[in-house]
């Protein structure tokens, strides 16, 4: 290979198409090195503090796609302070400096400002596609900025991102010259968008197919809208709440039967059973839908529109639907891939609900099935077993017993050999949430068998330090690995230090760890950021006066290459 | 009878859909009282709030075992604060923000027209609400009386008992409190 010449090389390197392949064949030699760093068009950064962003930019000039992740997964609970960090600006302003061309930037759990938002409009004149998942500090003055300059725009994706809303002209925004959108996802905006802006925008798109408006899209604004984009494949429906005596009701019902292309629903914010009957027409070639947003679609009406959809791969629904919905979802529903059930009522207790019959339909029914989320209120180790024989092919899965620590409500036994089940049988578990009563068994198992495994989540599990151990020098490809309210302590944390360098992350809290335990294990791991996070006020100058043998409340610790942060917050100590 | 209408139609489509359970405003997890005497971990002392009991389930915490305090309030407060542990369940705040009017409830006065909707999830408990319902319905005065508190017009004395209407339509009983809800169909 080293007589070939370079454009040859680089010709092969367009057939190594993912992250890790293209890492390995820079490692060869020099020269491939070289090209592959020249040719690469696509970064994935699985922790922005893991290497600084003027680093990367060099590296890769000529990318095209960069994606970055930033706050830890636990975020998502409300268990990282506010403002502990993961910015985006640096990001944009490397790659402004060095990476003009870049064109599609994707962000999750990142800190983005307006600011940040106008320089990435103005610094790439082939900006297509921007993707921010579940980030926060911006307002609609940045999606302004951006549907002012980023001309050719065709994709503006916000999901689940903590928006503040500054008006509702930010649509407007988009110059009459833009006709390029393909893809414009709003949902959660919580403010109206001016009607008429959008409404032009979307006549003016013939390329629009994936459209997701926010709860302040009204029926009568979703009927003109639907008049004029009918070759959509994905749609996101707004408020979807009418009066069924009004017109704009009777207009609804007759909206959908035109769109022969749509696969994909969502939305349904406010949507009344009546209002529902308006999709019924296009279920049969529905391959998404979402529903887990329309807490007043309860279970019979649930049943009435899963009847229909043959065709589905992946449904999200609240556990309204019930195990009698589920035992629907089993018989018609012989393509599902992925099924999410979210909890309708977080703080009380519902009737309506899961339980393992509905998952023990799902699995028998549904051959499939690889990717599960399940909230519930119980669990037990037979239903587990059956399912892990039903449904060998699960990548994810995540089960959320709403009580924690409750045991197996026939047996009162842990859930240990259900879980042991799950990671014996399935054998390309990528991803797995455990809950309810666990000991030290269930990690013993998960050591033994999760070969693949690269995400844990554990929450109120254990009995020792024994338990951890047991995952840590079993699961080969573990990448991340999350605790909370679990009794592992120091021991658990030193036992095998130099596993946290093939890792991404860890994150422990509410756990045994001290904070002479970090200590160590910063002394022993240069490479590692060991980010101790102290909410409790009192401690202030608590880097003299804490022993070490105080108990930390957060800790966070992950792989770097650029050393301790300089953007951290007084509450974040690294060690 | 005249009723003042307080809010959006749409979010009183999802009140006919409430059923007991929903309204009983319990904290605890529907797990029920706990079965797990030799529970370990400090998560039973921050979930476990049924309304009346005190807050901790009198679990000695075992000093070996794992789990520190939680991130919890609740411990030792009054039965009727709002405490629960942390991020749990795990869903994202975002869910959480849009599921949240998911507990409106209209209220009315039997023979009145008074009618004020309540988001369930704003109280923590029968007593916080019984309390804000009295501001709203300023002309009532709560009596105590053993294990009960009931409303009071001022003016004929009568008493007013909190009942419930089921989605059969049935008047339920909530607990020891009897509360008067209109589900609008």
């Amino acid at each position: 290979m080293t007589y070939f010449p370079e454009e040859v090389v680089e010709h092969i390197f367009d057939f190594v198409g993912s992250h890790r392949d293209r890492n390995t064949v820079s490692t060869v030699c020099k020269a491939w090195y070289q090209v592959e760093r020249l040719s690469r068009r696509t970064v994935f950064v699985g922790n922005c503090y893991a290497i600084r962003p003027e680093r990367v930019m060099a590296r890769f000039p000529g990318i095209k796609s960069l994606s970055v992740k930033g706050k830890p997964h636990f975020a998502d609970f409300n268990l990282v302070p506010y403002d502990w960090g993961g910015f985006a600006l640096p990001w944009i302003e490397a790659a402004a400096r060095r990476c003009p061309g870049l064109e599609e930037l994707r962000l999750k759990r990142m800190v983005v400002t307006d600011d940040g938002l106008e320089l990435l409009a103005r610094s790439f004149p082939n900006f297509k596609s921007l993707v921010l998942i579940s980030c926060e500090g911006f307002s609609t003055d940045g999606l302004a900025a951006i549907a002012t300059y980023c001309r050719g725009l065709r994709e503006l994706d916000l999901q689940e991102n903590e928006v503040e809303d500054h008006g509702c002209q930010w649509l407007s925004f988009f110059p009459d010259s833009c006709t390029s959108l393909v893809s414009l996802n709003f949902g959660c905006l919580k403010g109206e968008v001016n009607g008429g802006a959008l409404e032009r925008l979307v006549a003016r798109c013939p390329n629009l197919r994936s459209l997701k408006l926010n709860r302040a899209v009204s029926v009568e604004s979703l009927n003109k809208i639907l008049a004029r984009a009918s070759h959509l494949v994905d749609l996101g429906t707004g408020s979807f709440a009418v009066d069924h005596r009004t017109d704009a009701y009777h207009t609804l019902m007759n909206s959908f039967p035109k769109f022969k292309s749509l696969r994909n629903l969502s939305g349904f914010w406010d949507a009344s059973p009546c209002c529902l009957r308006a999709v019924y027409p296009v279920c049969t070639n529905l391959t998404v839908l979402n529903l887990s947003y329309a807490p007043a679609i309860q279970g019979d009406d649930l049943i009435k529109i899963i009847c229909l959809c043959f065709k589905l791969q992946k449904l999200w629904v609240l556990d309204s639907i019930g195990d009698k919905g589920l035992a629907v979802v089993a018989s018609t529903c012989k393509e599902l891939q992925e099924l999410r059930v979210f909890p309708c009522d977080i703080y009380g207790a519902g009737t309506t609900s899961v339980t393992e019959e509905g998952l023990l339909a799902v699995s028998s029914g549904c051959p499939k099935l690889n990717s599960l989320l399940y909230f519930c209120y119980q669990m037990t180790n037979a239903a587990l077993i059956t399912v892990a024989k039903n449904c060998p092919h699960f990548t994810r899965f995540r089960l959320c017993i709403l009580d924690p620590g409750k045991p197996d409500p026939v047996t009162n036994q842990p859930l240990d050999e259900g879980f042991g089940a799950i990671v014996r049988s399935c054998k390309n578990l990528r991803r797995l949430s455990l809950s309810g009563l666990l000991t030290d068994q269930v990690f013993l198992y998960i050591g033994m068998y999760a070969e693949h495994l690269e995400m844990l989540s554990i929450a109120f599990a254990g009995d020792s330090d024994k338990g951890m151990i047991y995952v840590l020098n079993g699961c080969k490809n573990l990448r991340k690995l999350e605790i909370r309210d679990c009794p592992f302590g120091d021991i658990a944390l030193l036992k095998n230090v130099a596993k946290y360098e093939t890792m991404r992350s860890l994150w422990m809290s509410s756990c045994d760890i001290t904070l002479g335990g970090c200590k160590a294990l910063a002394a022993k791991m240069p490479r590692l950021n060991v980010e101790i996070i102290n909410e409790n006020e009192e401690t202030d100058e608590f880097e003299e006066n804490l022993s070490d043998l105080h108990k930390l409340e957060k800790i966070y610790v992950y792989r770097t290459v650029a050393g301790p942060r300089n953007d951290a917050p007084d509450f974040v100590w690294t060690l | 009878m005249p009723t003042t209408e307080t809010g959006k139609s749409s979010t009183e489509s999802e009140v006919s859909g409430l059923d007991y359970e929903e309204t009983q405003l319990t904290l605890a997890p529907p797990g029920g009282s706990k079965s797990e005497p030799e529970k370990k971990r400090g998560f039973s002392e921050s979930i476990d709030l049924r309304l009346g009991r005190p807050a901790l389930e009198a679990h000695a915490k075992d000093p070996a075992s794992g789990s520190s305090h939680g991130p919890v309030s609740g411990a030792g407060k009054s039965p009727a604060s709002k405490a629960q542990v942390v991020g749990w369940p795990p869903v994202r705040s975002f869910r959480r923000n849009a599921l949240r009017s998911c507990t409106y409830v209209k209220v009315a006065v039997d023979g009145t027209p008074y009618l004020r909707k309540v988001d369930l999830d704003a109280y923590a408990g029968y007593q916080q609400l019984l309390t804000a319902l009295e501001e709203m319905l300023s002309c009532f005065t709560a009596r105590d009386y053993t294990n009960e508190r009931r409303l009071v017009d001022p003016v004929n004395g009568a008493e007013y008992v909190p009942t419930y209407e089921d989605k059969d339509g049935d008047w339920m009983l909530v607990g020891w409190w009897m509360f008067l809800l209109h589900a609008r169909d």
